[in-house]
C-alpha cells in the first residue's frame, strides 16, 4: 500500500486528547523581504504520556518547530500554514493572556544551555519558587514546594543549592534545576531541546535517567529534540526524522533504528562509528553533499542530490509520505529498497602497518601543571607519564575537567608545566614553551582545535590562512608555495573556489578542513586533535575522521586524539589513555582497554554513553560530579565516585599502576584478575565487540 | 552492495560572495534613517569647510557700517554682526578650522590609543600594569583643562591643539582596545600563530588588529563628537584662531554680550552650527554601534 495519507487522522474513539498535535505545519522566516519556508508540511502527534523524538542534523528545523509550538518564534518568523494544538487547544489562535496561561500551566521547555535559562543575579531557590508562584501557589508555600521539587530531581542538598547563585553550580546541576522549574507546574507537555548536548557523557546519562524517572512519576508527555541518535533511541517511543524542514520518516523508535526505510536515515545511521568497526577495517560512511540552502530547494525529492539511490522519478516527482504499515511513514519513492543504499566510502583500504613497533616519538615523564588562582592551587595535571609512538593514534579520554586539554597545551608549549616535568621529542628534552623551541621542534608539533570559529582568524581568507602556515612552517615561497597550497587543499578535499572565502562563509566541516590543512602545512610529526569533530554533525564528523585517517596513512603522522566521544576514540585509536583529575587512571592498547579488564572509571565512562546497539544494557552510574581539582580526594582520587569502592585503602593510599596485559596498565587497588571477574570481561563486553 | 568513491564533502560554501558579510552590515546601516540624517549634516559642513569662501554669499570679513546688528532678512539670512559682517558667510567659513582640527586630533588619539591598547592587552602582566597606571592617571585629567595647560605652556597653534586633544584621547581609546584585545588573545587562532613562531608584532597587528577594528571605529566616531565640542570650547576660551578670522567658538565668545541687547542671531547660528555637527557625528556613531553590536 503506498498512498499519501494523513498521518494524524483524528481518532474520535480515543478517550483522551493528544498532548500535542501538529498538522501540516509550515513555518516561514522573512529574510530581506523574502519569505523563506523553513518548515514544510510537518505533521506529528505526541500522545498522552508518550515520548516523541525529533532527530536530524543541524539546520533541519527541529528547534524551529519546538519554538513554534509554544509561539516563541523570532520576530521575522511566523507559522504560515497548518495547525498546532496542545491538549486539544489551538495554540495559533490564542491571545496573549491565553498564551501566558498555556506556558504557565500546560507546556514547559528545557533548552541546551541551562546557564542561560537562569538569571545570574538571583538565587536559585527564588527562581524556582517564582515558577510556583506564577502557577498560582502562594508566596510562603512556594519556597517549600521549590525545595520539594529540587529533591525530586535528585539534588542531594536542596537547601544548599537554593541559597546559591547559578554560576556556583555545575552544568549538570543547573540542568536539574531547570528541569525542576519546567516540571513545577506539572505540565502535560515537556519540550526538551538538546537538553544534554552541553553535558559530559556521565552527567548526560544521569540527567537522561532522571528525565525517564520523572516521566514515569508525572506522566508527562515529552517532545525530545536531539541530533544524537543514541540519546533519541534511549529516550523515545516514537521518532520523526527531519530533513531540511520536511518529515522524512516517522515511526516507532526501535523499528526506525533497526530497519530504516529512508535513505537519509540509513545514511545517518551508517555515519556513526560502530563499536565493531575500527579504522584498520574500513573508512566510515558519509552522506555526500550538503543540506540545500533554505529557499533554494530542488524540484522533486529534496534529498535527491545526496541520495545514492536516486532515480529520474525522484527529480521529477516529489515523494509523498508513504504509509508503509505498522504506524510507519516514509517520504521516499523507493522506501522498500532504502537499505540497499550504496556505501559512500573509499573502496580499498591498504592494510595499515601497526605502529606499535615504532619507537617512542614523545616521552612525557612526571608532567604536572598547577594553576594558581585566587590563592588556591588547582592541580590540573599530576605526575603524568606517557609515550607517543611515531604514526600511532593515542586516544585521550576523560570527563571535562580531567586535564585533557591542559595536557595538550603543555605538550604544544602553550602552557608551561611545573618544574621537574620532562617532555622529550626523539629523546631530546623539549623546552617548556613554544617560543623557546627550535624551528624543527615547532614544525613537528601542531594542533587541530575543537572550535574552528576560534581557531581560524575570521578576517583572513582561506588562502591566507593556509599560505601563512606554509611559508612560516614549511618555508615555501613563490611558485613552490602555490603548488604546495594546491596540493594541500586537494588533500583535505577543499577546492580552489574556497580559497578566496573567509571562515564565516564556510560550513563547519569545511572550516575544520581548513584548520586541518593548516596543521599539516609544515609536515608535522605529531598533530594534537582536540575534539576536532565535537562541533560537527555526524555525517560531517564521519568525513573529517576519514580525512584524518587518510592523512595519517599518507603522512605517517602521530595523533594525540582528545575526545569525550568514546565511539570516535574507539574507532580511531591505537592506544588509549584515561585521565581523571589530571592523573592517568588507565593506559593501554585500544582493544584491551575496551574489552577489559578496565579501570572502574573507564567502565563507568563506557557505560554512560547511550548507543544504538545496546539501549537496554544495564548501566553503571557515577555518583555526583568530578570533584574540584583544587581539593582532590585523598588516596585514590576516584574513590568518592567509584562504583567498585573497596574500603579504607582507597581513601588512604594511592593505588599502584597494575599491569593487566603487556602495555595495558590500570591504576586501581582491585587486582587485575578480580576486575576481570567482576566485569565479566569474557562476557558481555567481549561479545559486543567481536 | 555497490560502493562509490569518496565525494567532496559538502559543497557547502554558502553561495555568498567574498564581501557578503561586510555588505550585509552596510545594508543594515543604510536602512537606518538617522544614519542618513547624520551623513547629510556632516556632508554639508564638509562642503562648507572645503569651499567656504567660494560658496559664502558675502565676504566673511567685509565690514559694512551701514548695516550693523541687522536681524535676519532676505539680504542677510543670518543677520549681521556688530561690524556689519554677514553672519551666514562667517558661519560657513568658520567651519574650516574645527573640521580640520577635530578629526585630526581624534585620528591621532585613535592611532596612538589602538597601539597602546594592543600592547597592554596582548602582553598583559607587568607591561599592562605599568602602562595601565599612566593611563589611569591620564584618565583623571579633564579634557579642556589639559588642553588649556598645554596651549598655555607651548603656545597657540593648531598643531599643539591637535596633539593636546590627541594625548588626552589616547588612554580612553587604549582602554577600549585593551578590553577587546584581551578577549581576542584567548582565541585559538592566536595560539595557532604562536605555534608557527610568529612574533608579537605580527600577532598584534596582523592577527588581532583586524578583529578589533569594530570597537575602534565606534570609539573613533564617539570621540570625534567630543573633539568637536572641545575645539569649540577652546576657541571660545580664546585658544584657537584669533579675530578677525571667523570661527564658531570664537564668535560666540565675541558676541555673547550682544544677546542681552537683543541681537540673538549673532550667537544662535554659531551655536546651532556646533550643535548640529556634534549631533550629526553622534547619529552616525550610534548607527554604526548598533549595527556592529548586533
Amino acid at each position: 500500500m503506498s498512498t499519501q495519507t494523513d498521518p494524524i487522522a483524528p481518532d474520535q474513539s480515543s478517550a483522551q486528547v493528544d498532548a500535542l498535535t501538529v498538522e501540516n505545519l509550515e513555518i516561514s522566516y522573512r529574510v530581506r523581504g523574502r519569505q523563506i519556508r523553513v518548515v514544510r508540511d510537518v505533521s506529528f502527534r505526541v500522545g498522552r504520556g508518550e515520548s516523541y523524538g525529533l532527530v536530524g542534523e543541524s539546520g533541519n528545523g527541529k528547534s524551529t518547530i519546538a519554538l513554534a509550538v509554544v509561539r516563541y518564534l523570532a520576530r521575522n518568523g511566523r507559522v504560515s500554514g497548518g495547525s498546532i494544538a496542545i491538549d486539544g487547544r489551538d495554540v495559533l489562535g490564542m491571545n496573549a493572556q491565553q498564551l501566558r496561561d498555556l506556558r504557565a500551566h500546560t507546556v514547559s521547555m528545557v533548552y541546551q544551555e541551562p546557564g542561560r535559562a537562569l538569571n545570574p543575579t538571583i538565587r536559585v531557590g527564588r527562581q524556582v519558587a517564582e515558577v510556583f508562584e506564577i502557577a498560582g501557589v502562594e508566596k510562603d508555600k512556594a519556597l517549600e514546594q521549590a525545595r520539594g521539587m529540587l529533591a525530586k530531581v535528585q539534588i542531594s542538598d536542596p537547601d544548599g543549592v537554593m541559597r546559591r547563585y547559578p554560576h556556583q553550580l555545575s552544568g549538570g546541576m543547573l540542568q536539574r534545576v531547570v528541569i525542576a522549574m519546567a516540571l513545577a507546574a506539572e505540565p502535560s507537555l515537556l519540550i526538551l531541546d538538546e537538553p544534554t548536548t552541553a553535558l559530559d557523557a556521565t552527567v548526560e546519562a544521569e540527567v537522561l535517567d532522571l528525565i525517564l524517572d520523572l516521566r514515569k512519576e508525572f506522566g508527562t508527555s515529552l517532545l525530545f529534540i536531539s541530533h544524537n541518535l543514541g540519546v533519541i533511541a534511549k529516550m523515545c517511543d516514537r521518532v520523526g526524522v527531519l530533513y531540511a524542514g520536511e518529515m522524512f520518516e516517522q515511526g516507532p523508535a526501535r523499528e526506525i533504528f533497526e530497519s530504516p526505510r529512508h535513505p537519509y536515515t540509513v545514511g545517518l545511521l551508517r555515519c556513526i562509528p560502530r563499536r565493531d568497526v575500527l579504522k584498520a577495517h574500513r573508512a566510515l560512511d558519509t552522506i555526500p553533499g550538503s543540506l540545500p540552502a533554505p529557499g533554494e530547494l530542488p524540484q522533486g525529492c529534496i534529498f535527491a542530490d545526496r541520495c545514492g539511490l536516486v532515480q529520474d522519478r525522484c527529480r521529477a516527482e516529489k515523494p509523498p509520505l508513504y504509509d508503509i504499515g505498522r504506524e510507519r511513514l516514509s517520504r521516499c519513492h523507493y522506501h522498500e529498497v532504502a537499505q540497499t543504499l550504496p556505501r559512500v566510502v573509499a573502496p580499498e583500504l591498504a592494510p595499515t602497518e601497526r605502529a606499535a613497533e615504532n619507537g617512542a616519538l614523545i616521552q612525557i615523564a612526571g608532567v604536572s601543571k598547577t594553576f594558581h588562582m585566587a590563592g588556591e592551587s588547582i592541580y590540573g595535571l599530576v605526575g603524568v607519564d606517557l609515550e607517543l609512538r611515531a604514526g600511532e593514534t593515542l586516544g585521550l579520554v576523560g570527563e571535562s575537567g580531567s586535564g585533557k586539554t591542559t595536557l595538550a597545551r603543555v605538550l604544544l608549549g602553550l602552557t608551561a608545566p611545573d618544574k621537574g616535568s620532562e617532555i622529550k621529542l626523539d629523546g631530546q628534552p623539549l623546552p617548556e614553551t613554544a617560543d623557546r623551541r627550535t624551528h624543527e621542534q615547532e614544525k613537528a608539533l601542531q594542533i587541530v582545535f575543537q572550535n574552528p570559529d576560534s581557531a581560524l582568524n575570521r578576517r583572513h581568507s582561506v588562502r591566507r590562512l593556509i599560505s601563512r602556515a606554509l611559508s612560516k612552517l614549511g618555508g615555501y615561497r613563490g611558485q613552490a608555495l602555490t603548488e604546495r597550497l594546491m596540493k594541500l587543499i586537494s588533500e583535505v578535499r577543499l577546492s580552489e573556489r574556497h580559497l578566496g572565502l573567509r571562515p564565516a562563509q564556510l560550513s563547519g566541516g569545511l572550516k575544520q578542513r581548513v584548520a586541518i590543512a593548516r596543521a599539516f602545512a609544515g609536515d608535522p610529526r605529531i598533530v594534537v586533535c582536540d575534539e576536532p569533530t565535537s562541533a560537527l554533525d555526524v555525517s560531517v564528523q564521519a568525513a573529517i575522521l576519514n580525512l584524518l585517517n587518510d592523512l595519517q596513512r599518507r603522512e605517517d603522522v602521530a595523533y594525540l586524539f582528545i575526545s569525550h566521544d568514546l565511539g570516535v576514540v574507539r574507532y580511531l585509536s591505537d592506544r588509549i589513555v584515561v585521565l581523571y583529575l589530571g592523573r592517568v587512571m588507565e593506559v593501554g592498547p585500544a582493544e584491551s582497554v575496551f574489552s577489559g579488564p578496565q579501570h572502574p572509571y573507564t567502565e563507568a565512562l563506557l557505560s554512560a554513553v547511550p548507543t544504538l546497539e545496546d539501549a537496554a544494557k544495564e548501566r553503571i552510574r557515577l555518583q555526583g560530579e568530578i570533584p574540584s581539582a583544587a581539593n582532590p580526594p585523598s588516596g585514590c582520587v576516584f574513590h568518592t565516585r567509584c562504583p567498585r569502592f573497596l574500603g579504607e585503602i582507597c581513601k588512604t593510599t594511592e593505588p599502584p599502576l597494575n599491569q593487566a596485559d603487556p602495555g595495558h596498565a590500570i591504576k586501581c587497588h582491585i587486582p587485575v584478575d578480580e576486575l576481570r571477574r567482576l566485569q565479566g570481561t569474557d562476557g558481555s563486553l567481549a561479545r559486543a565487540s567481536d | 552492495m555497490s560502493v562509490t568513491a569518496v565525494p567532496v564533502e559538502s559543497a557547502g560554501a554558502l553561495s555568498a560572495g567574498k564581501t557578503e558579510v561586510r555588505r550585509e552590515l552596510l545594508r543594515e546601516l543604510a536602512r537606518s534613517p538617522l544614519f542618513w540624517v547624520g551623513c547629510f549634516i556632516l556632508l554639508v559642513w564638509i562642503v562648507c569647510a572645503i569651499f567656504g569662501s567660494t560658496i559664502a554669499p558675502d565676504s566673511p570679513f567685509g565690514q559694512n557700517l551701514e548695516s550693523i546688528n541687522k536681524a535676519p532678512s532676505g539680504a542677510h539670512l543670518f543677520g549681521t554682526d556688530a561690524l556689519g559682517r554677514d553672519m551666514l558667510s562667517r558661519v560657513i567659513v568658520g567651519s574650516r578650522d574645527i573640521m580640520i582640527i577635530a578629526p585630526l586630533a581624534t585620528l591621532l588619539g585613535t592611532v596612538a590609543g589602538t597601539v597602546l591598547g594592543l600592547i597592554m592587552g596582548y602582553f598583559r602582566g607587568a607591561v599592562d600594569d605599568v602602562i595601565g597606571r599612566f593611563v589611569e592617571a591620564f584618565l583623571a585629567l579633564p579634557l579642556v583643562v589639559t588642553a588649556l595647560l598645554v596651549t598655555n605652556a607651548l603656545g597657540r597653534s593648531n598643531a599643539i591643539i591637535i596633539v593636546a586633544i590627541g594625548i588626552v584621547f589616547t588612554p580612553l581609546i587604549a582602554r577600549t582596545v585593551r578590553a577587546a584585545v584581551i578577549q581576542e588573545r584567548e582565541l585559538d587562532y592566536v595560539a595557532a600563530a604562536k605555534l608557527r613562531d610568529e612574533n608579537a608584532f605580527y600577532i598584534m597587528f596582523v592577527e588581532i588588529l583586524p578583529n578589533v577594528l569594530a570597537p575602534v571605529l565606534v570609539e573613533f566616531t564617539v570621540r570625534l563628537g567630543y573633539a568637536i565640542f572641545t575645539v569649540a570650547t577652546l576657541s571660545f576660551l580664546g585658544l584657537g584662531l584669533q579675530p578677525p578670522n571667523p570661527d564658531w567658538g570664537l564668535e560666540i565668545q565675541q558676541n555673547y554680550g550682544q544677546v542681552v541687547a537683543g541681537f540673538w542671531w549673532e550667537v544662535l547660528f554659531d551655536a546651532l552650527a556646533i550643535a548640529s555637527l556634534v549631533i550629526a557625528v553622534n547619529l552616525i556613531s550610534d548607527s554604526i554601534e548598533r549595527v556592529l553590536e548586533r
